[in-house]
C-alpha cells in the first residue's frame, strides 16, 4: 500500500514528526536503521530540556527550542516522561566569565526568556557548597530541566504507533526513486512506496538529502564522551552546572539525571567514522581535569559508566527545515542537541510545512486519536513500582527485584519486553527500564537479565 | 505494613547467616535476615569449586554446597530468612524499607547487622576506556552466567587480575568451555602468587603477563580484543579476544551504610567498626566483607559469629558505643580493620587485625604508633602481598590509649 508519509529516522526528531503526522488522516510509516527509538545521537546526549536562553535570537531554533520547551513540558507531565526542573547555573571563574553573565541574562530576554537572574559569590556557594575554589559568581536559569533521553523518543514512537504509524526497525535506507507521484524508498528491509519522505535521520541527514539531488548541509560526526557517576554523588550537585560560553575554550557541564546520578562532560572531538563511540585516555583526561577545577570532591565518588555519543556538527548557523513540493521531500537537519527539546516544535513547523507544499492533510478529531501513552516510571522524581505497596499487591512481579542497584523488578522488564514497541536485547531493556545501568553494571544482575532475555526471544519464535 | 523484630540482618551470606545462626536460639524474639537474592547463601552459590567450609563447618566443600549448609544451620538455629526481600532504604536510624514480592514493609529493629559484602568493580569504575561490546564481565557475573544460568558466555578470554579470585575465573570460563588466551596484571612479582601461579600457568597453560595494564576494549557488538601496555615500556599490543573479565579490586556494598550517615571508613570504603564489630552508630553492627574487601568466605562466616555476641550484649544491656580512637595504616598498606579502637573492649574476630597491602613484602613487620610513641610491633612470618589479606595479633595495638589520638600503623 502506497504511504502517504515515510520518515527516515526514529530518533528524538524523526519519531516526534511521526507522532505528529499521525495525528492526521495520513498514513505513516517510521524507518530506523538501528533496531531501536532512539539508539543513535538521541541515546546519548546530555539530556537537558532547555529554555532555550542561550540560542541565538531570531533564529528557527531559537524560536522552535522555546516553544519545543514549553511543548515538551507539558508533554512529559502527561505521559509520565522523567522531568525535573531542578535549575541550571552557569558559574563565573574568571574576570572575562563574570563579565559575560549579564549578557547572557540579556541575551535570555531577546529570547523571550525573562526568569535568570545573577547571583553573588557566596549565593553561588550557598546553592552549591561543593564547587571548587573560585567562582565569583553565577547566573541562574529557573526553568531548566533535565529529562529522560530514552523514554522521550520511545514516548513519541509509540503514540505514533497507537495512532496507527508504521514502525519498521533494523531498516537502513539504501537508496530512493523519486517518481511523478510517489517515491520508492529501498530499505534493507524491503521497499516501501510513498507520496512523501521526511527525512530525520540525524547524522546521516546529508546522506539521504544527496540522494532527493540536494546538497543544502554537510555533517560530520562530533564525539562527546561522558561520564557517570555515582547515585552517591547526586546530593553534591542539586542543580545543572552550565560552562559559560568564553575565549578560555570549550568547557563541560556537571548535571544531576533523572535516574539519579551525576553526569559530567562532553568532551568534543571531531570525527570521520559516524560510528565510532568508544572511549579515550585522553577523553577521560579532559574530563578529570574540568572537574578537578569545577568540583573536586565529584572525583572522590565511584565511575558507574562512561560512554561516547556523536553528535552531528554541521556547517551551517540554524537548524534547516525546508520541504520542496517538486520532490515531495521536506528536511529537519542541522538539529545539534537542542533538538531533544526542540523535537515537537520541529515536528509542528514541518508538519506546516507539508501542508503548505500541498500534502491533503486534515487534524484526526479527538475522538478518534488514542489516549497518549503512560511511560513506566523510571525517573526518582516520582514513585517508582518498588516503592508501591498497591501495585505490588496487583501483581507481585513488580516487587520481584531483578537489578538491584536501579530497583528494577521483573514485572518491569516483562513490561518492556512487550510493550507496543518491545525491547529487543539488552539496549532496549536498558533504556525502558533502567535495568543494568547501575553502579554493579551486571554483577549481580547481568546473567540473569540475559536469561530473562533469552527466554523472551525464545517465546518469540 | 509495619514489624518490630528484636534482630534484623542485612544479607544472607556467610557472614549474616552464621549470625543469624548463633543469635537465633539466644534472643527472645523472631531474628530476621533479609536477602535481595532469589536463594540465600550469598556469593558462595555461584562459587562452583572446592574451598570453602573449613574455618567454620570443618570439611572442604564447594561454594554452593557451603551456602546450602549455612542456609540449613540458621534454619534449623530458628532464625527467618527471607529471600527475594531488598532493604532499598532507611525510614530512620533504625527503621528500613523492605521491598518483595509480598509487598513493601517498614521494619524497625533493636539492633541491625549490615552483612551486605562487596563486589568487583565493573570496568567504567576501573576507568578503562574503548569500545563498549558485549562480552565484558566481572567475574561474579560471569560465575553466575555459567554456574547458575548455564549460558555460553564465548571461546576466547583475557582475564584481568591475578588474584585467587582471578584463578577462580580462569577455572570457571573453563568449566564454561572458554580457553582464556591470558592473564594480565599490573603487579611486578610472580613470587607473589607463586603458589597460584606456577601451577596455574601448567595446569591452564595460561600465559601471565605481568605489569601490564589494559589500555582499550576493543569491539562494536561483541569484543574482539584488548590493548595492553606494559609498564615499564610504554609497548602496547592487541590481544585478540571475545570475552574480557575484570576480576577482584573490591568495593564494600556500602550503599546502605552511606545512605544511613554511618562513618566510613575511608580506606576500605565500608563502615567502620571496633574489635566489637560496631559502627558508629549505637545499635547498628557490620560484618563480612563489607568490612574486609574482601576476605574468605570462612573469615566473614567467623564475623558473623563474633558480632552475635557483641548483639547479644547490646540487647541485653543496650549503650551507646563510647568515644573512640581510629587506626589508620600508612602506605603501602591500602587498609586496616577493624579500624576504630575502645578501651575495654573485645578483642576482634579470632583475636587478628586483617590488612591490604599494594605492594608486595616478603618480611614485613609492622609497628603501631600513636602520639609518635610505639605502642606495639609485630614481626610477621608471612609475606604482605597484593591481591590477599594478611593479618596480625591485636595486641600490636591492645596497648592504645582511648585519649591519645589515632593509632597510626606502619609497614617496614
Amino acid at each position: 500500500m502506497t504511504r502517504d508519509v515515510v520518515v527516515i529516522g526514529a530518533g528524538v526528531v524523526g519519531a516526534a514528526i511521526a507522532r505528529e503526522l499521525s495525528g492526521y488522516n495520513l498514513e505513516v510509516t517510521l524507518i530506523e536503521a538501528k533496531g531501536d527509538v532512539g539508539d543513535g545521537t538521541s541515546k546519548a546526549n546530555t539530556a537537558i530540556c532547555h529554555t532555550g536562553f542561550d540560542a541565538s535570537p531570531g533564529t528557527l531554533e531559537s524560536r522552535l527550542v522555546h516553544s519545543g520547551h514549553q511543548l515538551l513540558c507539558e508533554y512529559a507531565n502527561q505521559t509520565g516522561i522523567p522531568i525535573d526542573k531542578v535549575s541550571a547555573m552557569l558559574v563565573a571563574w574568571d574576570d572575562e566569565q563574570l563579565q559575560a553573565l549579564p549578557g547572557l541574562k540579556a541575551k535570555a530576554e531577546q529570547n523571550g526568556y525573562d526568569k535568570a537572574y545573577l547571583i553573588s559569590a557566596a549565593a553561588t556557594y550557598e546553592k552549591v557548597p561543593d564547587l571548587g575554589p573560585g567562582a565569583l559568581g553565577a547566573l541562574i536559569v529557573p526553568d531548566e530541566s533535565i529529562i529522560c533521553p530514552w523514554s522521550t523518543p520511545l514516548a513519541f514512537a509509540t503514540e505514533a504507533v497507537s495512532r496507527g504509524a508504521e514502525l519498521m526497525r533494523d531498516a537502513a535506507v539504501t537508496g530512493v526513486d523519486v517518481g511523478q507521484s510517489t517515491t520508492l524508498v529501498h530499505t534493507t528491509k524491503g521497499d516501501v512506496e510513498t507520496r512523501w519522505v521526511v527525512n530525520a535521520a540525524g547524522l546521516g541527514g546529508d546522506t539521504i538529502e544527496a540522494m532527493f539531488g540536494f546538497d543544502r548541509f554537510h555533517l560530520h560526526p562530533r564525539r562527546g564522551e561522558l561520564l557517570v557517576f555515582d547515585k552517591l554523588a547526586r546530593p553534591k550537585v542539586p542543580v545543572i552546572l552550565l560552562p559559560v560560553p568564553s575565549k578560555m575554550g570549550k568547557g563541560v557541564l556537571i548535571s544531576p539525571t533523572v535516574f539519579g546520578n551525576v553526569m559530567l562532560g562532553p568532551t568534543a572531538e571531531d570525527m570521520t567514522d559516524r560510528e565510532d563511540t568508544a572511549t579515550t585516555a585522553e577523553g577521560f583526561d579532559f574530563m578529570v581535569d574540568k572537574a578537578r577545577h569545577l568540583m573536586p570532591t565529584l572525583l572522590d565518588e565511584e565511575v558507574t559508566a562512561a560512554y561516547a555519543g556523536l553528535r552531528a556538527a554541521h556547517d551551517q548557523s540554524d537548524y534547516v527545515i525546508e520541504a520542496d513540493a517538486a520532490t515531495r521531500y521536506a528536511v529537519a537537519g542541522c538539529i545539534r542537541s537542542t533538538g531533544l527539546t526542540s523535537s515537537m516544535a520541529v515536528a509542528e513547523y514541518v508538519a506546516d510545512l507539508l501542508k503548505q507544499a500541498g500534502l491533503e492533510m486534515h487534524r484526526k478529531s479527538d475522538a478518534e486519536l488514542p489516549e497518549p501513552p503512560k511511560m513506566p516510571q523510571i525517573g526518582e522524581q516520582a514513585q517508582r513500582p518498588f516503592e508501591d505497596a498497591d501495585l505490588i499487591a496487583s501483581d507481585p512481579a513488580y516487587g520481584r527485584l531483578v537489578c538491584f542497584c536501579e530497583r528494577v523488578s521483573e514485572g518491569e522488564i516483562r513490561d518492556a519486553l512487550h510493550s507496543e514497541i518491545p525491547a529487543r536485547d539488552l539496549g532496549g531493556v536498558r533504556r525502558r527500564t533502567r535495568a543494568h545501568n547501575g553502579r554493579c553494571q551486571g554483577f549481580y544482575c547481568g546473567a540473569h537479565l540475559t536469561a530473562i532475555l533469552q527466554s523472551s526471544v525464545r517465546e518469540e519464535i | 505494613m509495619n514489624t518490630h523484630v528484636p534482630v534484623a540482618i542485612i544479607g544472607a551470606g556467610p557472614a549474616g547467616l552464621q549470625a543469624a545462626a548463633v543469635l537465633a536460639p539466644r534472643v527472645d524474639g523472631p531474628v530476621v535476615v533479609f536477602d535481595r537474592e532469589a536463594q540465600a547463601g550469598g556469593v558462595p552459590r555461584h562459587c562452583n569449586h572446592p574451598g570453602y567450609g573449613m574455618r567454620d563447618m570443618r570439611r572442604v566443600m564447594t561454594g554452593p554446597a557451603y551456602a546450602r549448609s549455612l542456609v540449613k544451620l540458621a534454619d534449623r538455629a530458628g532464625a527467618t530468612i527471607k529471600t527475594s526481600s531488598m532493604v532499598t532504604d532507611w525510614a530512620d536510624d533504625h527503621s528500613f524499607n523492605v521491598t518483595s514480592p509480598k509487598g513493601r514493609d517498614t521494619v524497625t529493629a533493636d539492633a541491625i547487622v549490615i552483612a551486605t559484602g562487596a563486589r568487583e568493580r565493573p570496568r567504567a569504575a576501573r576507568w578503562v576506556p574503548g569500545d563498549r561490546p558485549a562480552g565484558v564481565f566481572t567475574t561474579g557475573e560471569l560465575q553466575q552466567a555459567i554456574h547458575l544460568e548455564h549460558q555460553k558466555v564465548g571461546s576466547q578470554a583475557v582475564v584481568v587480575g591475578s588474584e585467587l579470585v582471578s584463578w577462580s575465573a580462569v577455572l570457571t570460563l573453563r568449566m564454561g568451555g572458554v580457553n582464556t588466551v591470558a592473564m594480565v596484571t599490573e603487579s611486578p612479582r610472580p613470587e607473589t602468587y607463586a603458589m597460584f601461579t606456577y601451577p596455574g600457568s601448567l595446569v591452564f597453560g595460561t600465559p601471565l603477563h605481568r605489569s601490564t595494564r589494559v589500555v582499550r576494549v576493543i569491539g562494536r557488538h561483541r569484543v574482539s580484543g584488548v590493548e595492553v601496555e606494559q609498564l615499564s615500556t610504554g609497548r602496547r599490543a592487541v590481544i585478540p579476544c571475545d570475552t574480557v573479565v575484570f576480576t577482584g579490586d573490591w568495593i564494600p556494598d556500602h550503599e546502605l551504610v552511606r545512605r544511613a550517615g554511618i562513618e566510613i571508613d575511608p580506606a576500605t570504603l565500608g563502615p567502620r567498626v571496633d574489635a566489637g564489630l560496631t559502627t558508629a552508630r549505637e545499635g547498628v553492627f557490620a560484618a563480612g566483607n563489607v568490612i574486609h574487601p574482601v576476605d574468605t568466605a570462612g573469615v566473614a562466616a567467623m564475623d558473623g559469629v563474633h558480632v552475635a555476641d557483641s548483639v547479644f550484649d547490646y540487647l541485653s544491656h543496650a549503650s551507646a558505643p563510647g568515644s573512640a580512637v581510629k587506626i589508620v595504616a600508612e602506605a603501602p598498606i591500602k587498609w586496616v580493620t577493624p579500624s576504630a579502637f575502645r578501651a575495654g573492649g573485645r578483642k576482634p574476630p579470632a583475636g587478628r587485625l586483617l590488612f591490604w597491602a599494594d605492594r608486595y613484602v616478603p618480611r614485613p613487620t609492622l609497628v603501631a604508633r600513636q602520639d609518635e610513641r610505639v605502642i606495639g610491633t609485630v614481626r610477621l612470618g608471612q609475606a604482605a602481598a597484593p591481591g590477599r589479606v594478611f593479618h596480625a595479633p591485636w595486641q600490636l595495638v591492645a596497648g592504645a590509649r582511648p585519649d591519645a589520638g589515632d593509632i597510626q600503623i606502619t609497614l617496614g
